[in-house]
């Protein structure tokens, strides 16, 4: 399929086909999710422990593709667990890379041999590898939507506590305030905002929506409330924009996704500064 | 309440871990509205007693009694500025919300709709003279900068006992003395009793009610004049030393120098 002169009724043609429909839901939700969470990742410096997160997950994958299950079920359970586990090394876990490292090489062991045990399709490694967007189900559909509901509400409860613990944990924990659980449920937010994303862009480009998206608004707005929000934005531009394109041309959507969220970074990175610092200069020269 | 009310009581405190004790037999007596320096060299044991203040940990044996009860987490009376190192560049975060935080960030929910913590955060920054930071980024600001969001974001729920870890480290001669200043109007302008640990005294001195000299497992306190003496501090160190002072009163302490020195390093 081509492109048309008129996008509008490119989106039109493209939306007319229920596998799509169901790869924009569910990319709606995991961008959003990813967004957010993926703000909370970046300010306590914990992209090694998601990294981990999603890698312990592909063993979940695995195992469950071996025993007949949905892979999000074992997504979920490894990841929830590998979660609880980094949370449970305590304080400074997003340092303890070490441990963190033997952990995730172990697991990745772990699903190798799960998967040459399957004797199934070679796709569906493929697919939790790099993500099967397009060919989501109805039910995960769903699925992501409850679970995604679930998290907002989650994560909007402890908002506040959790951004001054991610954020200031000393002074948090002399106010009284439970660190230890915060994060907790800081390790199992990444933990379910991974499995499903796994579905978008599957466990090796989990970092396209889980962190660039949130480091690049990072460096756009100072307010927690505006990041996220500019990091939502990004992951959802990122996630419509690569359905939109891989529906017509023949490459791989998390190609697409991953490399938008790049050029939104690079872009950010590299030439808004010197945009800020023409326009500063041309302000100054104009009052003086 | 009177200006000499006692907010932290101490009977012969004994700090650390039954098999690995800091120092022994402090007995404290801080009054409200106090300024007291916490003195001694490194790994003396100045932040425990911190952590004992705000029950995060446990005295070995005797008493500490602060605002009449035993230490508990989380007493809303005292805040807790703990030694930080200064944020990295990346940190993209307006000061405001670093002390709108300190006021709120307890609170469950968003919180969309409250002002109150900014009007707060904005009333106190304002006190320390800081509100031109109010919309700089954490990871420029230079580092007396920095501590005086850090007294800020302390002082916006107005705590009557302030817990200052080595707030001048990093900080040169002109910036240490503007703090020294600036904490000092806060405990005579807010009747706030202040902690606060340093490595050399001698800046301190004009402002000091109390000192805490923690040094060789051991704890001398009382005001400047009782514990900065030649006799009080050759106690302390089990070796006979001389406390000399210069003609603008600061002191030097001769007889230490292999175990600890009153300059900072």
């Amino acid at each position: 399929m081509t492109f048309s002169i008129n996008p509008w009724i490119d989106l039109q043609q493209m939306l007319q086909y229920q596998f799509m429909q169901h790869a924009f839901e569910a990319g709606t939700v995991v961008a959003i999710l990813g967004g957010i969470v993926g703000y909370f990742v970046v300010l306590r410096r914990s992209s090694f422990a998601a990294h981990a997160l999603s890698h312990i997950g592909f063993s979940g994958a695995a195992a469950a593709v071996l025993i007949g299950v949905n892979p999000v079920y074992g997504l979920l359970l490894f990841t929830s667990v590998g979660g609880l586990g980094i949370a449970a090394l305590g304080r400074r876990a997003a340092n303890r890379d070490a441990e963190i490292g033997i952990v995730l090489a172990f697991m990745l062991g772990l699903g190798v041999l799960f998967l040459s045990l399957y004797t199934g399709y070679a796709t569906e490694a493929y697919s939790i590898l790099f993500g099967e967007i397009l060919g989501i189900s109805f039910s995960n559909v769903l699925l992501t939507l409850v679970a995604g509901v679930i998290i907002l509400v989650l994560i909007s409860l402890v908002y506040r506590p959790l951004l001054f613990a991610s954020l200031d944990e000393d002074v948090a924990e002399a106010k009284g305030m439970p660190v230890v659980l915060l994060g907790i449920i800081f390790m199992l937010l990444v933990a379910v905002a991974t499995s499903f994303a796994v579905q978008v862009v599957g466990v090796l480009l989990i970092f396209s929506l889980m962190v660039t998206p949130a480091a690049t608004a990072q460096r756009l707005a100072k307010r927690p409330g505006r990041v996220i929000i500019i990091s939502v934005v990004i992951a959802l531009i990122a996630t419509w924009l690569g359905l939109f394109i891989a529906f017509f041309e023949p490459y791989p959507v998390s190609f697409f996704i991953t490399t938008i969220a790049f050029v939104f970074y690079l872009f950010v990175r590299f030439i808004t500064p010197r945009i800020r610092n023409f326009m500063s200069g041309f302000g100054e020269s104009t009052i003086s | 309440m009177s200006a000499q009310h006692e907010i932290i009581t101490s009977k012969n405190l004994v700090a650390g871990y039954s098999d690995n004790i800091v120092w022994r037999d402090a007995s404290l007596s801080i009054n409200r509205g106090e300024f007291v320096a916490v003195i001694g060299p490194n790994g003396a044991g100045k932040t425990t007693l911190f952590r004992l203040l705000l029950g995060l940990q446990q005295p070995v044996s005797g008493t500490i009694k602060i605002f009449d009860a035993a230490p508990k987490r989380g007493n809303p009376q005292i805040s807790y500025v703990p030694q930080r190192h200064i944020f990295d560049d990346d940190t993209n975060l307006e000061s405001l919300e670093l002390v709108r935080l300190g006021f709120s960030g307890k609170k469950w929910g968003l919180g969309l709709f409250s002002h109150e913590d900014r009007k707060a955060a904005f009333d106190v920054l304002k006190d320390v003279g800081a509100t031109d930071l109010a919309h700089r980024s954490l990871g420029a600001l230079s580092g007396g900068e920095l501590q005086r969001i850090f007294l800020a974001e302390a002082l916006v729920s107005e705590p009557t006992l302030l817990l200052l870890d080595e707030p001048l480290s990093n900080l040169d001669i002109r910036r240490e003395r503007e703090l020294l200043q600036l904490i000092n109007g806060v405990v005579r302008s807010r009747n706030v009793t202040a902690l606060l640990i340093a490595h050399n005294i001698n800046p301190l001195l004009p402002y000091l009610d109390k000192v805490v000299y923690i040094a060789n497992g051991k704890v001398a306190t009382g005001t400047p004049k009782e514990v900065l003496t030649s006799a009080s501090l050759s106690a302390l160190f089990g070796v006979q030393v001389e406390v000399l002072r210069d003609s603008r009163g600061n002191i030097a302490i001769v007889g230490i120098e292999d175990s600890h020195r009153c300059q900072p390093e």
